[in-house]
């Protein structure tokens, strides 16, 4: 199937991915709701929701993220200080220009005291939408948070069924259950294809493709990784004498998309990254079979991306997964890219750098905002950076 | 019963500050506490780090714990103006400018010997009891400080009020962790075996100090009031928010400090301030937010100077909200102890808040509402613009907006706050006159 393909046709899938991501009306999303009467969008933030719930509604997940660099911020700087992050003053902006007015419900995750305090504010500006703070349990044992995790996700079944105007079935669960393992199979496919063979899937263009599936249904969004993972397979790039790094910080405000092609352009390849972490957060298949909330709870407690927003009870485990993932995808170096006032990523920071430091693991640091513009100190960093791995590194060993 | 002494600051403003009886009977319970908690490796007691929300003072005290409270420390090396140089020790050692200072004073103490406001060292912890309550920086503050003391850290998960209630399963979810998680553990690092009837005893003593509390605070709907509910009030929630609570000293601070304010309230005296009585009350505010530290004073003397008392204030709730009825419970202990938790203020939603602050002009007759938005705390500062409007709206009282910060010196700006406060109070002479025409 790969070779019958011409050599456009990455190009072609990108540019559809990247008219998705610059779309700020979300008009896909928005055709989509008006294609079939009675249907209904459920925005959510960073960092994880269980979409399977908003999907076995009959209803479309949408993964609201910021307004990136292409949003004018008129209203919504009026709402916080200068000291508070970007991504909630053009989240609020986004609400405040209309842009989405055929938003039904929004979920605000368990990721931070800002986007916390969101739910209250979107309580109040938008009285009309379902707006609903969504709580995950920091305690791990099935018994204790797994429990007060399956009464959470019974009370949002309960609640968006009752949007709907008819309850969720175990059935309608278990189907997105598996519709949505397909789609993370295909994402960590993805993540791999990337790992092994980077000058083949730049990670700008990995991002935009893992950013259509905020937007898109999940369906149509697995059939779009697939024909992309064929497309890029098939097309032969060159490679460059890049070095490879793991980028983190980045799970929630996203970074300008100008970044992440920065990185890439000053000599380093991205081959694993915490961006846009809802769509793999759960590590492995959900189980099918049985209760559906338990499957979804036992994943969530055992089988979950380990990152700034939790709590990690084992000391001996802290950061492990960083140099977890560096030894996985043969990295040779970490990135840490926060955005400017984000508590989870800035606070996490110096233990991560602790252990990578322990585990001879060479690491740089920025701040970003969605909107920042000027990308040459970056460019400089990032270079240098890579210089000095290629240079240094194996003089090191 | 109104005694007052003076006493000289070590720093500047040098002049002597004036605290009324129960400020001193305060500052002497605080000096001994940290003098039982320096001596520990002497006494061997051992001691349990915790924060001020969700503070479990009286579970500690079940298996003879020391309670230190590193929000409480910080404070102390604000108000000592040691703060900024551990702020800039933990900067230089790794953490970002973006993030809070009480975490970096902490950090920032450690690495330059955690001398306690003694002057003698911090014991370190022999247990670190995560009560992630209302802050999401506590989780990693004490991530911080594990890697530190490398000691056992139990992590007690309280939900957020999203929605604005308390449901069973929030009740549930922590009693069992209380149960199966936080007793186990600290039972096996003290060494003591949970008595359930112990406890109750301390619940008990906590609800008297609590009626107590609330009368003190509720005082303020006097006019005069007889005391500042913020600047004084941080004075007289100390004890309770924090090593005291469930205690017989507790008991006897609070009603001690109920009878004085109830003869100054007999008297229609105002306030003490550092500076002596205060004058005539002209404008009655209430606050939300916590203060700044490292300009206490010269920050409280702004108000007082010119005749406005704080009637209430959001930020003496953060260590448990007690003035909409709520007492500890010794005859549900576990389940007490969670509904605690789940109410202090910043673990409340953003309308609750609202509530409250509206709740506060319209009990207390206030003439408006100030804002001290804190630049280290995002759990209080994020969406207190909108706060402001709809408050303003709700209560047709005019609010203003300051900013400063915790305990990091460089972002208190004097000059910037004072005219702000003055035109504020000048706004709400505006009001106040067109009232005045309106009427007639």
């Amino acid at each position: 199937m790969a070779t019958s393909l011409n050599p456009s046709a990455t190009a072609d899938i990108v540019a559809r991915a990247n008219a998705l991501f610059e779309d700020l009306s979300f008009t896909s999303a928005r055709k989509w709701k008006v294609a079939k009467p009675n249907r209904k969008v459920v925005g959510y933030m960073p960092i994880y929701v269980p979409r399977e719930i908003i999907h076995a509604a009959d209803m479309l997940p949408l993964g609201i993220v910021g307004g990136g660099d292409q949003l004018e911020v008129i209203h919504g700087d009026a709402y916080y200080q200068s000291y508070i992050c970007r991504i909630p003053r053009s989240t609020i902006e986004l609400g405040v220009s209309g842009r989405l007015d055929f938003v039904d419900g929004m979920l605000f995750p368990s990721i931070c005291d800002v986007i916390r305090n969101l739910s209250g504010m979107w309580k109040l500006m938008f009285p009309h939408v379902y707006s609903r703070y969504f709580d995950v349990p920091q305690n791990y044992r099935d018994d204790i948070g797994g429990n007060f995790y399956i009464n959470e996700l019974t009370e949002l079944r309960h609640d968006l069924g009752a949007l709907r105007g008819k309850p969720i079935t175990d059935d309608e669960l278990r189907n997105s259950i598996a519709v949505y393992n397909e789609n993370r199979q295909l994402i960590r496919e993805l993540y791999k294809f990337r790992a092994d063979r980077p000058w083949q899937a730049p990670a700008a263009e990995v991002y935009l493709m893992v950013r259509a599936g905020l937007v898109l249904p999940v369906e149509e969004h697995t059939a779009f990784l697939r024909e992309y993972l064929a497309a890029a397979r098939a097309e032969e790039r060159p490679m460059r004498d890049n070095c490879r790094i793991v980028l983190t910080g980045m799970f929630c405000e996203q970074p300008p998309l100008n970044l992440i092609k920065s990185l890439e352009l000053s000599g380093c390849y991205v081959v694993d990254d915490d961006l846009l972490l809802v769509t793999r957060w759960l590590t492995g298949d959900v189980g099918v079979k049985g209760d559906p909330l338990q499957s979804l709870s036992d994943a969530f407690l055992h089988h979950s991306e380990s990152t700034a927003a939790k709590y990690e009870p084992d000391q001996k485990e802290k950061g492990q997964h960083l140099v977890r993932a560096v030894k996985r995808t043969r990295a040779e170096g970490v990135i840490f890219a926060a955005p400017s006032f984000c508590d989870p990523a800035l606070l996490e920071r110096p233990m991560l750098q602790h252990v990578l430091k322990e585990a001879g693991i060479p690491y740089i640091a920025f701040k970003y905002a969605e909107n920042s513009g000027q990308m040459q100190p970056i460019r400089e960093q990032a270079g240098t950076f890579a210089d000095s791995i290629k240079l240094w590194s194996g003089a090191a060993a | 019963m109104t005694t007052q002494t003076k006493i000289v600051t070590s720093r500047a403003p040098a002049k002597e500050a004036v605290k009324d009886a129960s400020m001193m009977k305060q500052k002497e319970m605080m000096a001994a506490h940290y003098d039982r908690l320096t001596s520990a490796p002497e006494t061997g007691a051992k001691v349990a780090a915790t924060f001020v929300p969700g503070n479990l003072n009286e579970l500690i005290m079940c298996f003879d714990l020391v309670n230190n409270l590193p929000e409480v420390n910080a404070i102390q090396n604000g108000l000592r103006r040691v703060s900024g140089s551990y702020v800039l020790e933990a900067e230089k050692i790794g953490h970002s400018e973006d993030v809070c200072t009480y975490v970096k004073s902490d950090i920032g103490m450690m690495a330059k010997g955690n001398v306690a406001p003694n002057g003698k060292k911090f014991p370190n912890p022999d247990v670190l009891l995560l009560s992630y309550t209302g802050c999401f920086t506590f989780m990693k503050w004490f991530e911080l400080l594990r890697e530190q003391y490398k000691c056992e850290t139990i992590m007690l998960h309280t939900p957020y009020m999203g929605d604005g209630k308390i449901t069973k399963n929030m009740i549930d979810y922590m009693v069992k962790q209380l149960k199966d998680e936080v007793i186990p553990t600290l039972e096996r690092v003290s060494g003591v075996k949970f008595d359930i009837d112990r406890l109750r005893e301390y619940l008990k003593k906590s609800t008297k100090a609590e009626d107590d509390l609330v009368r003190v605070l509720q005082s303020a709907k006097a006019k005069p009031s007889p005391i500042d509910a913020y600047f004084g009030g941080i004075y007289y929630i100390g004890p309770i928010f924090g090593a005291f609570r469930g205690t017989s000293d507790a008991i006897d601070y609070y009603r001690f400090l109920r009878e004085e304010v109830e003869d100054r309230l007999a008297k229609g005296q105002g306030p003490v301030t550092p500076d002596g009585d205060m004058g005539k009350e002209k404008y009655r505010l209430v606050v939300e937010g916590p203060p700044n530290y490292t300009s206490f004073r010269q920050f409280w003397k702004m108000f007082y100077d010119e005749g406005a008392v704080v009637v209430a204030s959001s930020y003496t709730k953060v260590g448990g909200v007690y003035d909409f009825g709520f007492r500890h419970d010794p005859n549900n202990p576990l389940e007490t102890l969670a509904e605690y938790c789940l109410g202090v203020y910043t673990n409340r939603s953003l309308p609750m808040r609202i509530d409250m602050l509206v709740n506060y002009i319209n009990e207390y007759e206030a003439d408006g509402l100030l804002i001290n938005s804190i630049k280290s705390c995002n759990s209080f500062s994020a969406g207190q613009l909108l706060m402001m409007r709809e408050v303003e709206k709700r209560t047709g009282k005019p609010a203003a907006f300051v900013e400063s910060d915790l305990v990091d010196p460089r972002y208190f700006s004097a000059a910037n706050i004072k005219n702000r406060l003055e035109s504020y109070f000048q706004m709400i002479d505006q009001k106040r006159a067109g009232a005045t025409v309106a009427a007639a």
